[in-house]
């Protein structure tokens, strides 16, 4: 479909057709996701809903399937607040701040052989980077507001981000010490074979450790501290509203998909079909019943969706850690978990290990 | 084209460093600094070197100048007082910016680090990795130098922690594995009592 749009494209100067097509990734990828996005927020509500034993959400459209369209509406046509005494520049600042990096990040996440926008080498490195970008949107927001509210959430997050970056990055560490590369698709073909061949075995305690990481990077239950409606109303963006303030949810659910394809990808297998290497090969190959029970896209979306599920399921399940909880799990369980994990992948590694590492 | 990116970059990232010390509002200080660091690795990935750009917004934008800004917005700082004294210093800071300037000149100048002695790098191909090339340096030629790097740093943190550790009597020290184990009866304890006669 690329070559045909580039040849269409053909009387345009050659860097400018480079340009458009980027652009075409771009919207082809942001478009769906920002649908997921909206998506996401009523999954939620309906997942906590039912198990809560509510319905949730079922008055716009059949079985309440309208409700992000009306939601986003809503937040489209009410009045962006200012605070008289917040500092403008920044206060504007900080939304931007906030969903620059997230939508930034998917630029080299591969969905399927290939199919990724940046196909960069050092693709984790720039993961980590990004997502650690994240944290200014939140200070920035916090501080402008010039509300105790807000700058007291913005504190709590920006520790607690920053906390468990450090255990998140030596997870990340054990996946390329496994895979060899740096690079994300390298890192979902190294799990090729079988389903007992993915990271998830070898690297199990990064991986719960990853995930559970995601959770608190992203400020969710049981992590939710910065937010705490219960002691600070809602931390840094209490003096947000409209769009504003949907700006920074929008980042928010972006990362949660962001995390959920990510623990996918590196430790599940990403796209590759759990049918690998028990059902034969002619039948994960070709059309029909092979299309579906083959590796692609589809199966990195089921992974994905399950991830995503697990941040609702946890959300209506646990409550709110103590601060110096977080804090404790962070710094001394988690490193030194993650830690002494490292070595025992690094000894695989060298020696050879089976079935992973032979 | 590279050119036109590579001064477009050098400008932001000229104009936020002089911003770093013009600015009055040390938040915004910090922000220019952190804008300051960002473009300096744009620059850097221009230079093909992109683990090293990713790795200075990592540790740098990501970690230490959060940290920075922490600090710089828990401070009560009186932005007057701030200002004091600017014309009092400036001969001195002049002097010190002229001399560094200096020392800056010579050791940096076109006979050490000229075209001549160290060639614009060749573009390689879109799968060179960079980062693979400076691990295979690091951990074998320079294996000793990034070992003592590590023990450094290693003793710098010891010295931290036992600079700001202060056992705090008067807090209460909570243990989280005795309060999950708690039972009831351990911190109530029932009494039977007789009712009180109520006054008529």
């Amino acid at each position: 479909m690329l070559e045909a749009i580039q040849s269409a494209l053909s009387f345009l100067p050659d860097g400018l057709v480079t340009l458009l097509i980027i652009l075409l990734k771009i919207f082809a990828l942001l478009l769906p996701l920002l649908g997921a996005v909206a998506y996401l927020t009523l999954a939620e509500r309906k997942v906590i809903g039912y198990i809560q034993v509510r319905i949730g959400p079922n008055r716009v459209g059949p079985r309440g399937l309208l409700q992000p369209i009306a939601d986003a509406v809503k937040l489209m046509f009410k009045e962006t607040i200012l605070p008289t005494n917040a500092n403008l520049f920044l206060f504007i600042l900080g939304p931007i701040l906030t969903i620059g990096p997230a939508m930034a990040a998917w630029a080299v996440v591969p969905f399927d052989d290939g199919m990724v926008i940046a196909d960069i080498d050092a693709a984790l490195l720039y993961i980590l980077a990004m997502t650690s970008l994240g944290v200014y949107g939140v200070i920035i927001a916090g501080w402008a507001s010039n509300s105790k509210y807000a700058f007291l959430g913005a504190l709590r997050s920006a520790a607690q981000i920053v906390s468990y970056e450090i255990a998140m990055g030596f997870a990340l560490v054990g996946v390329l010490l496994a895979a060899g590369s740096l690079n994300l698709g390298e890192i979902v073909t190294a799990q090729q074979g079988s389903v007992i061949q993915w990271f998830m075995w070898p690297l199990l305690p990064l991986f719960l450790i990853y995930f559970i990481a995601g959770l608190a990077e992203t400020n969710r239950a049981p992590f939710d501290v910065a937010e705490g409606e219960s002691e600070i109303v809602a931390g840094f963006h209490v003096e947000y509203s409209a769009m504003a303030f949907s700006v920074f949810f929008l980042a928010e659910y972006a990362n949660i998909i962001l995390i959920s394809l990510l623990t996918a990808a590196m430790f599940m297998g990403g796209w590759l079909s759990p049918f690998e290497g028990i059902l034969p090969e002619s039948m994960l190959t070709g059309g029909g019943l092979g299309l579906l029970l083959g590796s692609g896209i589809h199966w990195l979306l089921l992974k994905t969706a399950f991830f995503m599920f697990l941040f609702l399921w946890i959300r209506a399940t646990y409550p709110r850690y103590r601060y110096d909880q977080i804090m404790r799990l962070g710094w001394k369980v988690f490193i030194p978990i993650t830690i002494v994990w490292l070595m025992v992948v690094a000894a695989m590694v060298v020696g050879n290990v089976g079935p992973w590492f032979d | 084209m590279e050119q036109t990116i590579f001064y477009i970059f050098s400008t932001i990232l000229v104009l936020s460093a002089a911003a770093v010390i013009t600015v009055r509002n040390p938040v915004f200080a910090a922000l220019f600094l952190v804008l300051a660091f960002f473009t300096s690795a744009a620059i850097w990935i221009l230079l093909e070197a992109e683990f090293l750009a990713l790795t200075l917004v990592l540790v740098y934008v990501g970690a230490v100048m959060v940290l920075f800004l922490f600090v710089v917005m828990m401070l009560d700082i009186n932005l007057t007082v701030l200002r004091e004294g600017f014309t009092r210093y400036l001969p001195v800071g002049l002097l010190v910016a002229i001399i560094m300037v200096a020392q800056l000149a010579y050791i940096v100048g076109p006979e050490r680090f000229g075209l001549d002695k160290y060639p614009a790098p060749t573009p390689r191909d879109a799968d060179y990795s960079n980062t693979r090339e400076i691990g295979l340096v690091l951990y074998t030629e320079y294996l000793l130098a990034f070992e003592l790097a590590a023990v450094i740093l290693v003793v710098a943190i010891i010295a931290a922690i036992a600079l700001t550790l202060r056992k705090r009597v008067k807090t209460p020290l909570m243990k989280p594995e005795e309060q999950v184990v708690v039972k009831s009866k351990d911190r109530v304890r029932l009494l039977k009592m007789a009712t009180e006669k109520q006054d008529d």
